[in-house]
Protein backbone atom coordinates (compact mmCIF):
# COMPACT_ATOMS: atom_id res chain seq x y z
CA UNK A 1 0.00 0.00 0.00
CA UNK A 2 1.67 3.21 -1.17
CA UNK A 3 1.48 6.03 1.36
CA UNK A 4 3.28 9.29 1.94
CA UNK A 5 4.90 8.94 5.36
CA UNK A 6 7.83 10.37 7.26
CA UNK A 7 11.00 8.34 7.78
CA UNK A 8 10.07 7.80 11.43
CA UNK A 9 6.88 6.06 10.51
CA UNK A 10 8.47 4.05 7.71
CA UNK A 11 10.76 2.54 10.37
CA UNK A 12 8.15 2.14 13.11
CA UNK A 13 5.60 0.46 10.85
CA UNK A 14 8.18 -1.98 9.57
CA UNK A 15 9.48 -2.81 13.06
CA UNK A 16 5.91 -3.52 14.17
CA UNK A 17 5.47 -6.03 11.35
CA UNK A 18 8.62 -7.84 12.51
CA UNK A 19 6.76 -8.84 15.69
CA UNK A 20 9.45 -7.79 18.20
CA UNK A 21 9.17 -9.15 21.74
CA UNK A 22 10.94 -6.37 23.61
CA UNK A 23 11.54 -2.78 22.55
CA UNK A 24 13.46 -0.47 24.82
CA UNK A 25 14.57 3.01 23.93
CA UNK A 26 15.45 6.46 25.16
CA UNK A 27 14.50 9.48 23.07
CA UNK A 28 17.14 11.56 21.32
CA UNK A 29 16.89 13.99 18.40
CA UNK A 30 16.50 13.10 15.54
CA UNK A 31 15.51 9.55 16.48
CA UNK A 32 12.70 10.45 18.93
CA UNK A 33 9.71 10.12 16.65
CA UNK A 34 10.69 6.59 15.61
CA UNK A 35 10.18 5.38 19.16
CA UNK A 36 7.29 7.77 19.74
CA UNK A 37 5.49 6.12 16.82
CA UNK A 38 6.30 2.67 18.21
CA UNK A 39 5.18 3.72 21.71
CA UNK A 40 1.89 4.87 20.24
CA UNK A 41 1.43 1.55 18.47
CA UNK A 42 2.16 -0.18 21.77
CA UNK A 43 -0.36 2.01 23.61
CA UNK A 44 -2.93 1.24 20.92
CA UNK A 45 -2.40 -2.48 21.46
CA UNK A 46 -0.99 -3.01 17.97
CA UNK A 47 2.20 -4.73 19.13
CA UNK A 48 0.67 -7.94 20.44
CA UNK A 49 2.65 -9.34 23.37
CA UNK A 50 5.58 -7.02 22.85
CA UNK A 51 6.97 -5.30 25.94
CA UNK A 52 7.77 -1.64 25.40
CA UNK A 53 10.09 -0.48 28.15
CA UNK A 54 11.10 3.13 28.71
CA UNK A 55 14.62 3.38 30.07
CA UNK A 56 16.39 6.08 32.08
CA UNK A 57 19.17 6.42 29.51
CA UNK A 58 20.56 4.79 26.39
CA UNK A 59 22.94 2.85 28.59
CA UNK A 60 19.92 1.45 30.40
CA UNK A 61 18.02 0.80 27.18
CA UNK A 62 20.86 -1.22 25.68
CA UNK A 63 21.38 -3.09 28.96
CA UNK A 64 17.71 -4.02 29.19
CA UNK A 65 17.82 -5.33 25.62
CA UNK A 66 20.90 -7.41 26.35
CA UNK A 67 18.98 -9.07 29.16
CA UNK A 68 15.87 -9.48 27.06
CA UNK A 69 17.76 -10.87 24.09
CA UNK A 70 19.50 -13.40 26.34
CA UNK A 71 16.10 -14.77 27.27
CA UNK A 72 15.40 -15.39 23.59
CA UNK A 73 13.37 -12.28 22.83
CA UNK A 74 13.46 -10.50 19.49
CA UNK A 75 14.77 -7.09 20.51
CA UNK A 76 14.84 -3.65 18.94
CA UNK A 77 15.96 -0.13 19.72
CA UNK A 78 16.71 3.11 17.90
CA UNK A 79 19.19 5.81 18.86
CA UNK A 80 21.94 8.07 17.53
CA UNK A 81 24.82 10.36 18.38
CA UNK A 82 25.49 10.78 22.11
CA UNK A 83 22.88 8.11 22.79
CA UNK A 84 24.74 5.57 20.66
CA UNK A 85 28.02 6.51 22.31
CA UNK A 86 26.40 6.06 25.72
CA UNK A 87 25.25 2.62 24.55
CA UNK A 88 28.64 1.69 23.22
CA UNK A 89 29.98 -0.15 26.26
CA UNK A 90 26.88 -2.33 26.30
CA UNK A 91 26.79 -2.83 22.53
CA UNK A 92 30.34 -4.17 22.47
CA UNK A 93 29.12 -6.66 25.08
CA UNK A 94 26.04 -7.49 23.01
CA UNK A 95 28.26 -8.32 20.04
CA UNK A 96 30.55 -10.49 22.16
CA UNK A 97 27.54 -12.19 23.76
CA UNK A 98 26.30 -12.84 20.22
CA UNK A 99 22.91 -11.21 20.81
CA UNK A 100 21.09 -10.23 17.59
CA UNK A 101 19.71 -6.89 18.75
CA UNK A 102 18.53 -4.75 15.82
CA UNK A 103 19.01 -0.99 15.96
CA UNK A 104 17.99 1.88 13.75
CA UNK A 105 20.54 4.68 13.86
CA UNK A 106 19.23 8.13 12.91
CA UNK A 107 22.73 9.30 12.02
CA UNK A 108 23.80 12.47 13.78
CA UNK A 109 27.08 14.21 14.52
CA UNK A 110 28.98 13.92 17.81
CA UNK A 111 29.83 16.61 20.36
CA UNK A 112 31.74 18.87 20.81
CA UNK A 113 30.60 21.36 19.71
CA UNK A 114 27.04 20.22 20.29
CA UNK A 115 25.17 19.57 17.06
CA UNK A 116 21.93 17.75 16.52
CA UNK A 117 22.37 17.56 12.75
CA UNK A 118 23.33 14.82 10.36
CA UNK A 119 26.62 13.17 9.54
CA UNK A 120 27.96 9.63 9.99
CA UNK A 121 30.32 10.13 12.91
CA UNK A 122 28.18 8.31 15.47
CA UNK A 123 27.86 4.96 13.72
CA UNK A 124 31.47 5.18 12.50
CA UNK A 125 32.57 5.34 16.12
CA UNK A 126 30.96 1.88 16.53
CA UNK A 127 32.81 0.50 13.52
CA UNK A 128 34.93 -2.09 15.31
CA UNK A 129 32.38 -3.36 17.84
CA UNK A 130 31.23 -6.42 15.92
CA UNK A 131 27.94 -4.87 14.87
CA UNK A 132 26.77 -5.28 11.28
CA UNK A 133 26.25 -1.87 9.69
CA UNK A 134 24.34 -0.95 6.58
CA UNK A 135 23.34 2.48 5.26
CA UNK A 136 20.13 3.30 3.40
CA UNK A 137 19.53 5.96 0.78
CA UNK A 138 15.82 6.60 1.25
CA UNK A 139 12.81 5.77 3.41
CA UNK A 140 11.57 2.89 1.27
CA UNK A 141 14.94 1.23 1.72
CA UNK A 142 14.92 1.67 5.51
CA UNK A 143 11.35 0.36 5.57
CA UNK A 144 12.45 -2.71 3.61
CA UNK A 145 15.60 -3.18 5.69
CA UNK A 146 14.05 -3.80 9.10
CA UNK A 147 12.76 -7.35 8.42
CA UNK A 148 16.01 -8.11 6.59
CA UNK A 149 18.05 -6.87 9.56
CA UNK A 150 16.31 -9.27 11.95
CA UNK A 151 16.75 -12.12 9.50
CA UNK A 152 20.47 -11.42 9.07
CA UNK A 153 21.25 -10.80 12.74
CA UNK A 154 19.31 -13.83 13.97
CA UNK A 155 20.85 -16.24 11.47
CA UNK A 156 22.65 -18.90 13.51
CA UNK A 157 25.78 -18.48 11.37
CA UNK A 158 25.85 -14.81 12.36
CA UNK A 159 24.29 -14.02 15.76
CA UNK A 160 25.47 -10.41 15.90
CA UNK A 161 23.72 -7.09 16.51
CA UNK A 162 22.84 -5.12 13.39
CA UNK A 163 22.53 -1.38 12.83
CA UNK A 164 20.42 0.02 10.01
CA UNK A 165 21.75 3.55 9.53
CA UNK A 166 19.53 6.28 8.11
CA UNK A 167 20.52 9.94 7.88
CA UNK A 168 18.96 12.00 10.65
CA UNK A 169 16.59 14.75 9.44
CA UNK A 170 17.44 14.15 5.77
CA UNK A 171 15.54 10.86 5.96
CA UNK A 172 13.95 10.62 9.41
CA UNK A 173 12.00 13.87 8.99
CA UNK A 174 11.39 13.60 5.26
CA UNK A 175 8.00 12.78 3.80
CA UNK A 176 8.37 10.22 1.03
CA UNK A 177 6.02 7.84 -0.72
CA UNK A 178 6.62 4.41 0.83
CA UNK A 179 5.07 1.14 -0.26
CA UNK A 180 4.12 -0.13 3.20
CA UNK A 181 4.65 -3.83 3.77
CA UNK A 182 1.86 -6.15 4.83
CA UNK A 183 1.90 -8.39 7.88
CA UNK A 184 1.41 -11.47 5.69
CA UNK A 185 4.44 -10.70 3.59
CA UNK A 186 6.72 -10.01 6.56
CA UNK A 187 5.45 -13.13 8.36
CA UNK A 188 6.29 -15.20 5.33
CA UNK A 189 9.74 -13.68 4.99
CA UNK A 190 10.78 -13.49 8.64
CA UNK A 191 10.31 -16.57 10.83
CA UNK A 192 10.07 -16.14 14.63
CA UNK A 193 13.44 -15.81 16.38
CA UNK A 194 14.87 -19.23 17.17
CA UNK A 195 17.60 -18.55 19.77
CA UNK A 196 20.43 -21.11 19.82
CA UNK A 197 20.74 -20.53 23.56
CA UNK A 198 18.40 -18.73 25.93
CA UNK A 199 18.19 -18.38 29.66
CA UNK A 200 15.14 -18.85 31.83
CA UNK A 201 14.68 -18.73 35.58
CA UNK A 202 14.83 -22.55 35.60
CA UNK A 203 17.83 -22.68 33.24
CA UNK A 204 20.11 -19.79 34.16
CA UNK A 205 23.31 -18.97 32.24
CA UNK A 206 26.01 -16.31 32.27
CA UNK A 207 26.38 -14.55 28.92
CA UNK A 208 29.73 -12.99 28.07
CA UNK A 209 31.46 -14.60 31.00
CA UNK A 210 35.03 -14.13 32.14
CA UNK A 211 37.75 -15.27 29.75
CA UNK A 212 41.37 -15.41 30.79
CA UNK A 213 44.25 -15.08 28.33
CA UNK A 214 43.81 -18.82 27.82
CA UNK A 215 40.60 -18.28 25.82
CA UNK A 216 39.79 -14.55 25.30
CA UNK A 217 41.49 -14.45 21.93
CA UNK A 218 39.50 -17.40 20.60
CA UNK A 219 36.22 -15.72 21.56
CA UNK A 220 37.23 -12.55 19.73
CA UNK A 221 38.33 -14.54 16.69
CA UNK A 222 34.91 -16.20 16.77
CA UNK A 223 33.20 -12.79 16.55
CA UNK A 224 35.51 -11.87 13.67
CA UNK A 225 34.64 -15.06 11.84
CA UNK A 226 30.92 -14.61 12.45
CA UNK A 227 31.17 -11.14 10.92
CA UNK A 228 32.97 -12.67 7.96
CA UNK A 229 30.30 -15.37 7.58
CA UNK A 230 27.63 -12.68 7.61
CA UNK A 231 28.79 -11.52 4.16
CA UNK A 232 27.12 -14.47 2.47
CA UNK A 233 24.09 -14.40 4.76
CA UNK A 234 23.53 -10.69 4.07
CA UNK A 235 23.83 -11.21 0.32
CA UNK A 236 21.37 -14.09 0.43
CA UNK A 237 18.87 -12.08 2.47
CA UNK A 238 19.22 -9.08 0.12
CA UNK A 239 18.53 -11.43 -2.81
CA UNK A 240 15.60 -13.11 -1.15
CA UNK A 241 14.13 -9.70 -0.36
CA UNK A 242 14.41 -8.65 -3.99
CA UNK A 243 12.46 -11.76 -4.96
CA UNK A 244 9.66 -11.49 -2.41
CA UNK A 245 9.23 -7.70 -2.49
CA UNK A 246 10.06 -6.99 -6.11
CA UNK A 247 12.41 -4.23 -4.94
CA UNK A 248 16.03 -5.04 -5.68
CA UNK A 249 18.27 -2.70 -3.68
CA UNK A 250 21.37 -4.54 -4.83
CA UNK A 251 24.08 -6.39 -2.94
CA UNK A 252 26.72 -5.06 -0.55
CA UNK A 253 27.42 -2.39 -3.12
CA UNK A 254 25.63 -1.15 -6.21
CA UNK A 255 28.04 -0.25 -9.01
CA UNK A 256 26.68 1.78 -11.92
CA UNK A 257 28.59 2.59 -15.11
CA UNK A 258 31.89 1.53 -13.54
CA UNK A 259 33.09 -0.92 -16.20
CA UNK A 260 34.69 1.71 -18.42
CA UNK A 261 34.88 4.56 -15.89
CA UNK A 262 38.08 6.54 -15.35
CA UNK A 263 36.69 7.91 -12.11
CA UNK A 264 34.47 6.01 -9.68
CA UNK A 265 32.50 8.02 -7.13
CA UNK A 266 31.40 6.40 -3.85
CA UNK A 267 28.85 7.51 -1.31
CA UNK A 268 26.73 6.12 1.55
CA UNK A 269 23.39 7.13 2.97
CA UNK A 270 21.12 9.89 1.71
CA UNK A 271 23.93 11.45 -0.34
CA UNK A 272 23.64 8.45 -2.68
CA UNK A 273 20.65 9.83 -4.58
CA UNK A 274 22.37 13.12 -5.36
CA UNK A 275 25.77 11.61 -6.15
CA UNK A 276 24.13 9.13 -8.52
CA UNK A 277 22.25 11.93 -10.27
CA UNK A 278 25.38 14.05 -10.67
CA UNK A 279 27.43 11.17 -12.06
CA UNK A 280 24.66 10.26 -14.50
CA UNK A 281 24.54 13.86 -15.73
CA UNK A 282 28.29 13.81 -16.25
CA UNK A 283 27.96 10.53 -18.14
CA UNK A 284 25.46 12.21 -20.42
CA UNK A 285 28.05 14.93 -21.00
CA UNK A 286 30.39 12.18 -22.20
CA UNK A 287 32.57 11.97 -19.09
CA UNK A 288 33.67 8.52 -17.99
CA UNK A 289 32.32 8.58 -14.46
CA UNK A 290 30.97 5.61 -12.53
CA UNK A 291 29.08 5.50 -9.27
CA UNK A 292 29.17 3.07 -6.35
CA UNK A 293 26.61 3.03 -3.59
CA UNK A 294 28.01 1.35 -0.51
CA UNK A 295 25.18 -0.40 1.35
CA UNK A 296 26.98 -2.71 3.75
CA UNK A 297 29.77 -1.02 5.69
CA UNK A 298 30.47 -3.79 8.24
CA UNK A 299 31.42 -6.35 7.06
CA UNK A 300 33.20 -4.15 4.52
CA UNK A 301 32.66 -5.31 0.91
CA UNK A 302 36.34 -5.07 -0.03
CA UNK A 303 36.30 -7.66 -2.81
CA UNK A 304 33.19 -6.20 -4.43
CA UNK A 305 34.69 -2.70 -4.41
CA UNK A 306 38.06 -3.85 -5.73
CA UNK A 307 36.28 -5.59 -8.59
CA UNK A 308 34.03 -2.63 -9.38
CA UNK A 309 36.87 -0.10 -9.62
CA UNK A 310 39.21 -2.44 -11.48
CA UNK A 311 39.40 -0.28 -14.60
CA UNK A 312 39.38 3.10 -12.86
CA UNK A 313 42.32 5.46 -12.46
CA UNK A 314 40.78 7.48 -9.68
CA UNK A 315 38.30 6.91 -6.89
CA UNK A 316 36.38 9.60 -5.02
CA UNK A 317 34.98 8.67 -1.61
CA UNK A 318 32.50 11.18 -0.24
CA UNK A 319 33.09 11.14 3.50
CA UNK A 320 30.52 12.18 6.11
CA UNK A 321 32.78 11.61 9.12
CA UNK A 322 36.41 11.79 10.24
CA UNK A 323 39.02 9.66 11.88
CA UNK A 324 41.21 12.25 13.54
CA UNK A 325 44.85 11.65 12.63
CA UNK A 326 44.18 9.42 9.64
CA UNK A 327 42.10 9.12 6.52
CA UNK A 328 38.34 9.18 7.02
CA UNK A 329 36.74 5.80 7.87
CA UNK A 330 35.32 4.72 4.51
CA UNK A 331 38.50 5.79 2.71
CA UNK A 332 40.62 3.64 5.02
CA UNK A 333 38.63 0.59 3.99
CA UNK A 334 38.52 1.51 0.31
CA UNK A 335 42.30 2.03 0.26
CA UNK A 336 42.79 -1.29 1.99
CA UNK A 337 40.50 -2.95 -0.56
CA UNK A 338 42.44 -1.65 -3.57
CA UNK A 339 45.96 -1.54 -2.15
CA UNK A 340 47.34 -3.70 -4.95
CA UNK A 341 46.00 -1.42 -7.66
CA UNK A 342 47.48 1.84 -8.91
CA UNK A 343 44.41 3.92 -8.19
CA UNK A 344 44.46 7.41 -6.66
CA UNK A 345 41.97 7.87 -3.83
CA UNK A 346 40.38 11.28 -3.21
CA UNK A 347 38.45 11.81 0.01
CA UNK A 348 36.39 14.97 0.04
CA UNK A 349 34.87 15.38 3.51
CA UNK A 350 31.47 17.02 3.14
CA UNK A 351 28.32 17.74 5.11
CA UNK A 352 29.59 17.45 8.67
CA UNK A 353 27.08 18.46 11.35
CA UNK A 354 24.28 19.01 8.86
CA UNK A 355 26.22 21.28 6.47
CA UNK A 356 24.29 21.25 3.22
CA UNK A 357 25.75 19.25 0.33
CA UNK A 358 24.23 20.84 -2.76
CA UNK A 359 24.29 19.52 -6.32
CA UNK A 360 26.82 22.17 -7.34
CA UNK A 361 29.27 21.06 -4.65
CA UNK A 362 29.11 17.37 -5.58
CA UNK A 363 29.62 18.18 -9.24
CA UNK A 364 32.54 20.53 -8.60
CA UNK A 365 34.24 17.89 -6.44
CA UNK A 366 34.05 15.33 -9.24
CA UNK A 367 35.12 17.85 -11.88
CA UNK A 368 38.18 19.06 -10.00
CA UNK A 369 39.37 15.46 -9.66
CA UNK A 370 38.78 14.74 -13.35
CA UNK A 371 40.63 17.90 -14.33
CA UNK A 372 43.60 17.17 -12.01
CA UNK A 373 43.01 20.30 -9.98
CA UNK A 374 43.32 18.54 -6.62
CA UNK A 375 45.81 16.15 -5.02
CA UNK A 376 44.74 12.71 -3.79
CA UNK A 377 44.12 12.51 -0.02
CA UNK A 378 41.69 13.85 2.55
CA UNK A 379 40.37 17.39 2.15
CA UNK A 380 37.29 19.38 3.13
CA UNK A 381 34.76 20.75 0.69
CA UNK A 382 31.99 23.18 1.59
CA UNK A 383 34.26 24.47 4.37
CA UNK A 384 34.26 28.16 5.18
CA UNK A 385 37.42 30.21 5.39
CA UNK A 386 37.99 30.36 9.13
CA UNK A 387 40.52 31.10 11.84
CA UNK A 388 40.76 29.62 15.32
CA UNK A 389 40.98 32.20 18.09
CA UNK A 390 41.07 32.13 21.87
CA UNK A 391 37.79 33.34 23.35
CA UNK B 1 33.95 37.16 2.45
CA UNK B 2 34.86 37.77 6.08
CA UNK B 3 36.68 34.96 7.83
CA UNK B 4 34.60 32.90 10.24
CA UNK B 5 36.12 33.11 13.71
CA UNK B 6 35.85 29.90 15.69
CA UNK B 7 37.07 29.72 19.28
CA UNK B 8 39.50 27.13 20.59
CA UNK B 9 37.38 24.40 22.19
CA UNK B 10 34.12 25.99 21.02
CA UNK B 11 34.41 28.11 24.17
CA UNK B 12 31.93 30.94 24.47
CA UNK B 13 31.45 33.75 26.94
CA UNK B 14 28.37 33.93 29.22
CA UNK B 15 25.09 34.92 27.52
CA UNK B 16 26.50 34.22 24.05
CA UNK B 17 23.53 31.94 23.45
CA UNK B 18 21.22 34.96 23.62
CA UNK B 19 22.29 35.67 20.05
CA UNK B 20 20.50 32.54 18.93
CA UNK B 21 16.88 33.60 18.74
CA UNK B 22 15.14 30.26 19.03
CA UNK B 23 11.73 31.92 18.85
CA UNK B 24 11.47 31.16 15.14
CA UNK B 25 11.87 27.40 15.59
CA UNK B 26 8.30 26.43 16.35
CA UNK B 27 5.18 26.35 14.24
CA UNK B 28 2.98 27.40 17.16
CA UNK B 29 3.21 30.10 19.81
CA UNK B 30 1.47 30.54 23.18
CA UNK B 31 -1.00 33.34 23.74
CA UNK B 32 -1.78 34.40 27.34
CA UNK B 33 -5.43 35.20 27.98
CA UNK B 34 -4.83 37.83 30.61
CA UNK B 35 -8.30 37.84 32.20
CA UNK B 36 -7.95 34.11 32.98
CA UNK B 37 -4.38 34.34 34.31
CA UNK B 38 -4.13 34.06 38.10
CA UNK B 39 -0.35 34.55 38.09
CA UNK B 40 0.06 31.21 39.87
CA UNK B 41 3.46 30.76 38.19
CA UNK B 42 3.03 27.14 37.10
CA UNK B 43 3.95 28.01 33.52
CA UNK B 44 7.05 29.85 34.76
CA UNK B 45 8.21 26.72 36.58
CA UNK B 46 7.44 24.30 33.77
CA UNK B 47 8.74 26.30 30.81
CA UNK B 48 11.83 24.37 29.69
CA UNK B 49 13.36 27.48 28.12
CA UNK B 50 12.80 29.98 30.96
CA UNK B 51 10.69 32.00 28.56
CA UNK B 52 7.84 33.03 30.86
CA UNK B 53 7.92 35.52 33.70
CA UNK B 54 5.22 37.17 35.80
CA UNK B 55 5.05 40.88 35.18
CA UNK B 56 3.05 43.60 36.91
CA UNK B 57 0.03 44.83 34.98
CA UNK B 58 0.04 48.20 36.72
CA UNK B 59 -3.30 47.42 38.33
CA UNK B 60 -3.97 46.51 41.96
CA UNK B 61 -6.52 44.01 43.22
CA UNK B 62 -9.21 44.59 45.87
CA UNK B 63 -6.67 43.89 48.64
CA UNK B 64 -4.29 46.47 47.27
CA UNK B 65 -1.79 43.92 45.90
CA UNK B 66 -0.09 44.59 42.60
CA UNK B 67 -1.64 42.41 39.87
CA UNK B 68 0.65 40.19 37.84
CA UNK B 69 0.26 38.25 34.63
CA UNK B 70 2.31 35.70 32.69
CA UNK B 71 4.35 37.16 29.85
CA UNK B 72 6.05 35.09 27.15
CA UNK B 73 9.43 35.96 25.68
CA UNK B 74 8.80 35.28 22.00
CA UNK B 75 12.45 35.80 21.11
CA UNK B 76 13.27 32.42 22.62
CA UNK B 77 9.97 30.51 23.06
CA UNK B 78 10.13 27.40 20.85
CA UNK B 79 6.39 26.83 21.00
CA UNK B 80 6.53 23.46 22.76
CA UNK B 81 3.13 24.08 24.37
CA UNK B 82 4.05 22.83 27.84
CA UNK B 83 2.73 26.05 29.43
CA UNK B 84 -0.68 25.65 27.84
CA UNK B 85 -0.89 22.05 29.09
CA UNK B 86 0.08 22.79 32.70
CA UNK B 87 -2.04 25.95 33.03
CA UNK B 88 -4.97 25.19 35.36
CA UNK B 89 -6.90 28.29 34.40
CA UNK B 90 -7.08 27.89 30.61
CA UNK B 91 -5.12 31.09 30.38
CA UNK B 92 -2.64 29.98 27.72
CA UNK B 93 -3.66 28.76 24.29
CA UNK B 94 -1.43 27.74 21.41
CA UNK B 95 -1.87 29.40 18.04
CA UNK B 96 -0.33 28.57 14.70
CA UNK B 97 2.04 31.12 13.23
CA UNK B 98 0.82 32.90 10.09
CA UNK B 99 3.67 31.27 8.15
CA UNK B 100 2.31 27.79 8.81
CA UNK B 101 -1.36 28.48 8.18
CA UNK B 102 -3.25 27.03 5.28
Amino acid sequence: MMRVVRGFYAVAHSVKLCRPDVICAYPITPQSEIVENIAQMYANGELGNCEYITAESEFGAASILVGASATGARTYTATCSQGLILMSEVLWCAAGMRLPIVLTIANRSLSAPLSIWNDHQDSMAMRDAGIIQMYVENNQEVHDMMPQAFKIAENHKVMLPMMVCMDGYKLTHAYEPVDLLSQEMVDEFLPPYDPPVKMTTKEPYTFGSYATPASYMEFRAAVYRAMDRSRKVIEDVYKEWAEVSGRDWGGHIVAENCEDADVCVMAMGSLVGLAREVTKEMRDEGKKVGFIKIRTFRPFPAKEIAKAVDNAEKVIVFERSLSMGSDAPVTLDVKSAIHKKAIDVYSPVVGLGGRDVPHKLVKSVVEEVMENRVEPGTYFRGLKDCEEVIV
Amino acid sequence: MEKLRITLGAVSRPLESLKVKTGDWGAEYPVVIEENCKACGDCVVYCPDLCIELVETGEVDEKGRKKKVAKVNYDYCKGCGTCSVVCRHEAIKMEIKELYKG
